[in-house]
């Protein structure tokens, strides 16, 4: 296994990041900015392209479409669409109508890149579409029955369905479809007519859900909840039900982000500061099976302070003559905020996959 | 370190390393605030249960977590009324530059002699091994230091008492 590729983006947390298609280019939220950076420059380092000022806020969220439109979210109450100019770069925001009055935390585009869905801190999401006739973008909210700020959203990719996870403790799955923007879906084991606003999935997960997503296959969900437990919940046949719930309980700190490398294997990460696979199926049951970047597989480097003179240097400056470094073992040295797949193979397997954490950093792992 | 004080300290920093896994969080309540949510509690469902880790009657610590920010209280052991008037003193010379102290809380919380209060934002810029073991150290070092000022104190006391008292001679 190669060793993981760090990038050293930013002084202060990065709250999100997200890859284009290309992989070449990589986007990340800096305080109340967000950041292009290119990975292909000649010096090998990664060079700062565009900055995105628009929001006077925290920016908490950000999404690249396939064909390239950027949306960020901010904690002022506003989403900004990015349209690329011909030339690839990034100059006219337009701001969308998500007619909310608290912060906006998450943002995904739908998989055609046709619309997508903000969630906020005033308990609804906004399902955001273009409208060509005014040129505009705008919203349709879904309600009830949130009940607290939405953490995280995911897409099916039909792009009709769309998961939510809430600090209300519960995770839903709600019909984001729109006349004339869609068609049709076909009926799946989420239902089969679904109107605009559609409850198809309620269950309560009795902690903090703080991210959910749909597995490749779009079968069930898998969750990361703050009591530290990875579950996945199987829909039933009739409507809401719920068949199959299996909480996999985990001796880390809990997650925060997970994604499925395969409909078989979650990666999840969050407070620990390193990913962890986790394997299954229905019939068996999920279990931890390894994890990436292990902290207890590695040993500190003390060789290059054992001289006196950082003896007396340590002494000076921290007021203690241990040489114990303060640095974690693992890649990251903060909580590790979103995983997003960064290369797939032509099954659709993920290989490789990419982090960001409050260290400020951006890193990429294989699986 | 005696019996009890190692048990004490280790249940203390495990239940902090929990404690510490924060997040952003905007208010749900008032719009464009980001508060401390122990501190305005007005969001009953980010609030988790607050845990009392006691080594005796007269020592123990307070922890509140919420989703983005933990309140720890700490009750000094005090045994007379000289330990009193020192950790009120102590603690006294602390709280007031609780500026240049970041997680330091100005006002105890009540019942209590000392609180810190420590955010997401302290958690993103420091170090959060760091931070627990600071917590730590300092439940450590203040029984020992206000030990050691009462030690110096009666010994001042009684050689000012011989020096009164020889002028009677």
């Amino acid at each position: 296994m190669s060793q993981p590729i760090e990038l050293n983006l930013s002084k202060v947390p990065i709250y999100d990041h997200c890859f284009f298609p290309d992989r070449s280019r990589v986007v990340i939220t800096n305080g109340p900015d967000a950041q292009i950076f290119d990975l292909t420059d000649s010096s090998g380092k990664p060079r700062l392209v565009t900055t995105l000022h628009h929001h006077d806020k925290t920016v908490t969220a950000l999404d690249v479409s396939i064909d390239g439109k950027i949306v960020t979210c901010s904690q002022d109450r506003n989403a900004v669409v990015w349209s690329p100019n011909a030339d690839g770069t990034y100059s006219r925001p337009t701001l969308v109508l998500l007619r909310i009055n608290r912060a906006a935390t998450c943002v995904k585009w739908s998989p055609n890149g046709k619309k997508f869905a903000v969630g906020s801190s005033a308990r609804v999401i906004s399902v955001c579409y273009f409208e060509e006739e005014n040129d505009w973008w705008i919203s349709k909210h879904i309600k009830r029955p949130l009940k607290s700020t939405i953490l995280s959203l995911d897409w099916h990719p039909n792009n009709v369905l769309l998961a939510c996870s809430s600090t209300d403790m519960h995770v839903r799955v709600f019909s984001a479809y729109i006349k004339g923007i869609d068609s049709k879906p076909a009926p799946s084991i989420w239902g089969e007519r679904l109107p605009f606003k559609t409850l198809c999935l309620d269950y309560s997960l009795g902690s903090w859900v703080h991210d959910v997503k749909f597995d490749p296959t779009a079968e069930f969900l898998g969750c990361v909840t703050h009591d530290g437990c990875v579950s996945i919940v199987y829909p039933g046949a009739e409507e809401l039900e719920v068949s199959n719930v299996i909480k996999v309980k985990t001796p880390s700190l809990p997650f925060d982000t997970l994604i499925f490398a395969t409909p078989s294997k979650i990666i999840a990460a969050g407070y620990d500061c390193h990913p962890v696979a986790i394997e299954g199926d229905a019939e068996t049951g999920w279990n931890i099976s390894y994890s990436i970047d292990d902290p207890t597989k590695k040993k500190h480097n003390n060789l290059e302070n054992q001289s006196a003179l950082d003896m007396f240097r340590r002494m000076d400056l921290k007021g203690s003559d241990s040489s114990a470094s303060s640095k974690l073992l693992t890649v990251h040295q903060n909580t590790i905020n979103v995983i997003r797949p960064f290369q797939s193979d032509a099954s659709g397997n993920v290989l490789r996959f990419s982090t960001c954490g409050n260290d400020g950093k951006v890193v990429i792992f294989e699986v | 370190m005696s019996q009890s004080l190692k048990p004490y300290l280790t249940a203390v920093r495990h239940s902090l390393n929990v404690a510490l896994c924060l997040q952003d969080f905007p208010s749900q309540v008032v719009e464009r605030h980001n508060y401390p949510e122990i501190e305005s509690k007005k969001t009953a469902e980010v609030l988790l249960n607050p845990m009392k880790i006691s080594r005796n009657e007269k020592e123990y610590v307070l922890i509140e977590p919420s989703i983005n920010s933990v309140r720890v209280s700490i009750k000094i052991k005090q045994s007379d009324e000289i330990e009193n008037i020192l950790v009120d003193k102590f603690t006294r010379f602390l709280t007031k530059r609780a500026d240049n102290f970041f997680i330091l809380r100005r006002v105890p919380v009540d019942g209590y002699d000392i609180s810190f209060l420590v955010t997401n934002y302290h958690n993103e810029s420091m170090l959060k091994n760091k931070l627990v073991d600071f917590v730590i150290e300092f439940m450590e070092d203040v029984d020992k230091e206000i030990s050691e000022m009462k030690l110096f104190l009666n010994a001042r006391a009684r050689y000012v008492a011989e020096v009164y008292l020889n002028t009677f001679d």
